[in-house]
């Protein structure tokens, strides 16, 4: 392999990472805290793809700083964020926490295909086009290939993303409250920690992600129907490759899923889809909780 | 209540149902399977189901000019029940018995994908349904699945014509300046044959133009081509073949538009005519596109009187240029009307048979919206047309994207002839082609 090739592998597989960590970690992030392993992500996705995509265009079309459509991506997704918290979580999911979790797949699950068919109540069949962001950030060549600014900048949001995260895990008191609700529930609400309100707000920011996902990605797709339910199998993927609930498993997992890919489609193309499933069958066979899955407390 | 009041009541139901019935009895329930959910609706689906209520709505109230100008089918009225093809082969099937067997319709003019053609078409000749395929492209249909057809129609080219006259149209515009080809088509039947097919056609007309080792075949809606354009970006191949269509064709556009793709290489986009009007100015100019016929854009100035007819009406009511799809759904259910008209006259200007409409369509040669329609191979059973190619330009008068030099290819030039496979044809040379 020569080291033009690499290169081109290297971009390539990092922007495709980028892709699926967006879409993966707001699963992750619930799905850590809640044990819910909420369908309903992908609906998140979508709706962040279409909403952006609409006030995209709305906000181009009004002839404003071009640089304000970045701004319209974030807001879609914290607007989204907030609602699908008090829709989801609030409306469904506190009235399920205490039942099996198969139950609680299939609550997300049959929520998912209802918002399926909101999201064509609101927006209709036709597909929603959002090219201006991608268009105003330019081009770099990289390795004697043009590469576009704005998927590149993918990979610097991701790491933003994922940086950000661990901080708030890690050094805040936010983040310490949530560490101890993950291991234990009941003692965390014993010791005065409001339980519903870190639910509430890790779910908040679950959905902020997804819906930030597909706010970010709209300007690079046409949106339209369907988008979610091919995201929400990828994310599945990933979460699964790098433990579930784990925000470096899903970093690393989309990684490695991200460079296997571009590799297969340069070198081998025919396994291109193969390559990520088989990539996960054998984590499953090797470490079935996944490559970073947290380590579970064990109550006695 | 008394029980000459239950009578009274009785009998007037009675004889509204009977009323119903009799009105029932007037028309021809015809079942229009398109994809109305999912990631087809919008490019196929959707423009489909609205070429088909367009002439539905003109034969139902005689709108349309000669030789379609009596209103209905052989005069009675279509009672049309549009439906979604979506969720796969099994379940058009089971849709499609029910609509035989609880909705008792007479004719069944539609689908879009060969994955549904395929499911359903030994299932329509078990049914006895007068069935008229109107888009879906495998040749496997008549070449293996329903080898001696009776109820089973298509009325449109298959999938090798297109890749055959698109390999015509790289040889005569072309010519030497191809210096090799790479495809990225969608992984599924249609993305597969159609490479086979383009390439296939290509080792025959052009025989010097080499072929990528490597082939791109992502994940059908997959949305992200970010490997995929920079392995195109650093292949030697300059022409690049693929058969895209819908969301995947337009997020492959945009992204490879972005990183100038198409301004290095030259590009034969199958079905690219699909998106063409929706993308407006960002569709790139200088793409060789198709239709799989002479439909959409390559009859925008086509002045048949019902071209003419379809073209202004359905810009009127759907604020929007027809496309391939509304043109070849629209061009089914005209060859039902012929078929019923015909058989109506041949039957003394009674109201015919199944057997007679399917034998006034078998092998004839009706009319359509953009040309005429052959139903020349398999028994008379699978629609020939010319097939037309061209390049992609801006019109800046119209404000939308019209083709220029193009070029028709007749039937005869570009399908295989009666009773060969598409893929021996194609295998042995495209022997008896005349072009």
């Amino acid at each position: 392999m020569n080291l033009q090739l690499l290169a081109v592998i290297t971009v390539d597989g990092l922007v495709y990472a980028s892709y699926l960590f967006m879409v993966a970690v707001g699963l992750t992030v619930i799905f850590g805290v809640q044990k819910v392993l909420n369908v309903t992500h992908g609906a998140f996705y979508s709706f962040g793809a279409y909403l952006a995509a609409q006030m995209i265009g709305l906000y181009y079309g009004a002839d404003w700083p071009a640089y304000g459509g970045f701004a319209i991506i974030v807001l879609s997704a914290v607007f989204l964020g907030v609602v699908f918290a008090f829709l989801i979580e609030r409306g469904l999911l506190k009235y399920l926490y205490h039942r099996d979790e198969h139950i609680i797949v299939l609550a997300t699950f049959a929520a998912f295909l209802m918002l399926e068919d909101i999201q064509i109540l609101i927006w209709g069949m036709n597909p929603y086009l959002a090219f201006q962001p991608m268009a105003e950030l330019g081009t770099t060549d990289i390795a004697d290939l043009t590469f576009d600014n704005y998927s590149l900048s993918m990979i610097a949001l991701s790491f933003v993303i994922a940086a950000v995260l661990w901080y708030a895990l890690k050094r805040t008191i936010w983040g310490k409250m949530l560490l101890a609700v993950i291991y234990d529930r009941e003692v965390s609400q014993a010791m005065g920690i409001n339980v519903t309100a870190v639910f509430l707000g890790t779910f908040m920011i679950g959905a902020f992600l997804g819906a930030l996902g597909g706010a970010y990605i709209a300007p690079t797709i046409s949106v339209q129907p369907g988008i979610g339910v091919e995201v929400i199998v990828l994310a599945f993927a990933v979460v699964v490759i790098g433990g579930m609930g784990s925000i470096p498993g899903a970093l690393i997992g989309s990684i490695i899923v991200g460079l296997s890919r571009a590799a297969a489609v340069h070198m081998l193309p025919e396994v291109e889809l193969f390559v990520i499933y088989a990539i996960m069958a054998l984590v499953l066979a090797i470490r079935p909780q996944g490559l970073f899955a947290p380590v579970q407390a064990r109550k006695i | 209540m008394t029980f000459g009041k239950i009578t009274a009541v009785a009998a007037g139901l009675a004889v509204i149902l009977a009323g119903a019935t009799a009105v029932s009895a007037q028309t021809v329930k015809m079942a229009v399977p398109s994809f109305l959910t999912g990631a087809a609706a919008p490019a196929f689906g959707i423009p489909a189901q609205r070429g088909a209520e367009l002439i539905i709505r003109g034969i139902n109230n005689g709108e349309l000019p000669a030789p379609y100008d009596i209103k209905g089918l052989a005069g009675r009225q279509i009672e049309a029940i549009f439906y979604d093809e979506s969720g796969g082969g099994t379940k058009q099937v089971t849709e499609m018995r029910n609509k035989v067997q609880k909705e008792g319709i007479d004719v069944l003019a539609g689908y879009i994908s060969s994955g549904t053609c395929s499911a359903v078409a030994r299932v329509a000749e078990e049914l006895k349904l007068l069935t008229i395929l109107t888009v879906c492209g495998t040749p496997r249909v008549f070449e293996e699945l329903v080898p001696n057809p009776k109820y089973v129609f298509r009325t449109m080219n298959h999938g090798t014509g297109n890749n055959v006259s698109a390999a015509h149209y790289v040889t005569k515009k072309l010519g030497a300046k191809v210096k090799g080809m790479v495809g990225i088509n969608q992984n599924y039947a249609w993305g597969q044959d159609s490479w086979r097919d383009f390439h296939l056609a290509m080792a025959v007309l052009s025989p010097k133009v080499k072929v990528a080792s490597k082939q791109q075949f992502p994940k059908l809606f997959s949305g992200q081509y970010g490997a995929e354009i920079s392995s195109l970006l650093r292949a030697k191949q300059n022409l690049v073949h693929s058969s895209f269509w819908g969301g995947d064709l337009e997020a492959f556009i945009g992204q490879a538009s972005a990183r100038g793709l198409f301004k290095k290489k030259m590009f034969v986009f199958t079905v690219g005519e699909t998106v063409a009007y929706r993308l407006g100015k960002k569709f790139p100019q200088g793409l060789m596109i198709g239709t799989r016929g002479p439909y959409g854009m390559y009859a925008v100035d086509n002045k048949n009187p019902l071209n003419v007819w379809f073209q202004r009406e359905y810009r009127k009511a759907y604020k929007e240029q027809p496309s391939q799809p509304g043109y070849q759904y629209a061009q089914g259910i005209l060859g039902v009307k012929y078929a019923y008209d015909n058989a109506a006259k041949a039957n003394g200007g009674n109201f015919p048979s199944k057997d007679q409409v399917i034998k006034a369509l078998e092998g004839a040669t009706f009319p359509s919206i953009a040309g005429e329609v052959k139903m020349g191979l398999s028994h008379g059973h699978q629609g020939l047309t010319p097939d037309m190619w061209g390049v992609s330009v801006w019109d800046k008068k119209r404000g939308e994207t019209v083709v220029k030099d193009v070029i028709t290819f007749p039937a005869s030039c570009i399908m295989p002839p009666d009773g060969v496979k598409s893929i021996d044809w194609l295998k042995g040379g495209m022997k008896g082609a005349k072009c």
